[in-house]
């Protein structure tokens, strides 16, 4: 498109835009460095003197060494899940034929589809009745299954992909099926895979009301749990409740600009979908 | 026999999958249903069968109506408001200027962001007596329009909407930017030779041939607005009074904090209806492709 309209006042509207996205991130950065009696005194932007004290005392006094070590955990444990699981199933969707096939993978794409609001009450019910309720499992598996659907969805249009000869040839070559899957499938599959590791990590990493549900037990709590015990009930310490909201935002936003191109690609995908 | 053995096999490929997804959405689908029908505290072993009373009591339950209500105002705010914002972002980064990867990346840095960490933050923003909002209402002289924005019934719930746009404007941005660089250039150079305006490209070709990067934004815009939940807890918590009280925050609050499951999961099916009748016209957009 040759425009002529002024490109100064583009950028001007553009950048007073991206102002406005990373001020709230910068003023949270800016109050977390803050002494308290600052933080209640001078709403400048810039702190007086660089503190980090309000993240040794998230970190220490805030449980926050053990949220962060239990979110880890449930990441890495999400996303293996997660990536294991729904490779399987899409290179079988895609490549394999078994009765039922499009069924399946139909009931798969609606469940994607089609929103179930509240989902998280019939779930507690089951973690319950499972005896898994306040357990490190019983989070990890439903939150397994709800990374699924559009895992499967994006592995099996890239499986589709994989020309045919590169099969036929292995299976000359003496490859089963599942040697065909991890040999083969999944090697070529990695540039899909990091999509679904990527989106996947961080809904993990941001996820709550299951964990609300599920956990009582502050020693087992992800993160987002654990932001609530800085906001008591007439008063909220936000020197500590920003150092900790800084803590945990900042890996994910790390992760995001080192991988941004695969997570903008990722979503354009998708709406063509 | 040898291709029955063969298409097990297969199967056992898929069985992982279908396990999880019969255990954890299958039958917490079900049990949604089942549940709706009785009176419950989810915890001791009396259920009360009640036919439809839970679905009887929603229509009249004033709170529940107000939450829908308030999830309506939020998603019209939304489909306005943030997606014309996000509209306007997408055709401007995509008139080929400079630095236009800095700023798909910086608008997309609000959606990867936890809804409860958002919420915290608009909420120390909009703090009454130390946030930034105010303070900057005072370096301006308009000291007057001061407000403790999220306890005053008149402006909680644009602060509500205003904090989950900010979030929300990244993802509808990076949609319509992907439907727009789906346009074929030849037909803007054609238009050029044509002699066709800025103003007419946009009206007779943009417009026209992202009617359906639109329509599925907007049906995507409604059914997130629709289910609020996450980023409405640590600001508001449904207060004051029930000022902000939203569909999601109800349903989680009649089963954990008043122990009605049968009346939560009642409303969920409600709730479920509505939102299943938007993704239907949805799905089938995404069909005629």
């Amino acid at each position: 498109m040759k425009v002529k309209l002024n490109r100064i006042f583009i950028h001007l509207f553009l950048i007073s835009y991206a102002i406005t996205c990373l001020f709230p991130l910068v003023w949270m950065i800016s109050t977390s460095l803050k002494t308290t009696s600052e933080v209640y005194l001078n709403r400048n932007l810039i702190p007086k003197s660089l503190n980090f004290e309000n993240y040794i005392k998230a970190w220490t006094e805030g449980n926050f060494s053990i949220y962060f070590t239990n979110s880890i955990i449930y990441t890495i444990s999400i996303v293996v899940g997660i990536v294991i699981v729904s490779t399987l199933a899409a290179y079988a969707f895609a490549k394999l034929n078994f009765p039922f096939k499009n069924i399946i993978y139909y009931a798969f794409l609606m469940m994607m589809l089609i929103p179930i609001p509240g989902a998280f009450v019939p779930l507690y019910v089951l973690l319950v009745k499972l005896g898994i309720q306040n357990t490190r499992i019983g989070y990890i598996l439903p939150m397994i299954n709800s990374g699924l659907s559009v895992s499967i969805f994006i592995l099996k249009e890239f499986f589709e992909q994989i020309p045919k000869e590169l099969e036929e040839s292995a299976v000359i070559d003496g490859c089963n099926k599942f040697q065909l899957y991890y040999k083969i499938m999944f090697p070529l599959a990695l540039p899909a895979i990091s999509t679904i590791v990527i989106f996947n990590a961080l809904s993990a990493w941001n996820e709550y009301i299951l964990a609300a549900v599920n956990f009582t037990d502050p020693n087992k709590m992800p993160v987002q749990q654990g932001l609530f015990i800085f906001q008591g009930q007439y008063f909220t310490r936000y020197e500590l409740l920003m150092a900790a909201t800084t803590i945990i935002t900042l890996p994910i936003i790390i992760l995001y600009l080192s991988m941004q191109r695969y997570i903008v690609k990722s979503i354009s995908g998708a709406v063509k979908g | 026999m040898r291709k029955i053995g063969d298409q097990i096999g297969s199967f056992l490929f898929v069985l992982p999958a279908l396990a999880f997804f019969v255990t954890f959405s299958i039958y917490p689908l079900f049990k949604t249903f089942q549940l709706s029908f009785f009176q419950w505290d989810g915890m001791t072993k009396n259920m009360t069968f009640v036919g439809f009373q839970n679905y009887i009591n929603a229509f009249r339950d004033f709170i529940w109506l107000k939450s829908l209500k308030n999830g309506v105002y939020l998603a019209i705010l939304a489909l306005i408001i943030m997606n014309s914002i996000a509209f306007i972002l997408a055709v401007l980064v995509n008139l080929r200027i400079r630095c236009s990867k800095f700023y798909r990346v910086v608008f997309y840095i609000p959606p990867i962001l936890s809804g409860i960490v958002v919420g915290f933050i608009w909420k120390w923003i909009y703090d009454p007596n130390y946030g930034i909002l105010n303070g900057i209402l005072d370096i301006l002289h308009l000291s007057q329009f001061k407000r403790a924005w999220l306890s005053d019934i008149h402006t909680a719930l644009i602060s509500v909407s205003i904090a989950s746009m900010w979030q929300g404007v990244g993802g509808s941005f990076i949609l319509f930017l992907a439907g727009l660089q789906g346009i074929p250039e030849e037909l803007y150079e054609a238009s050029i030779v044509d002699g066709a305006s800025f103003w007419q490209q946009f009206f007779y070709i943009t417009i026209p041939l992202m009617s359906r990067t639109l329509m599925i934004v907007s049906i995507l815009t409604i059914l997130g607005a629709m289910q609020l939940l996450t980023i409405v807890i640590p600001l508001t918590n449904g207060g004051p009074g029930f000022e902000t009280e939203v569909p999601a925050l109800r349903i989680y609050k009649e089963a954990f904090s008043n122990y009605r499951f049968g009346y939560a999961t009642a409303l969920s099916v409600l709730l479920g209806i509505m939102l299943f009748i938007i993704s239907i016209i949805q799905i089938k957009l995404r069909r005629t492709d």
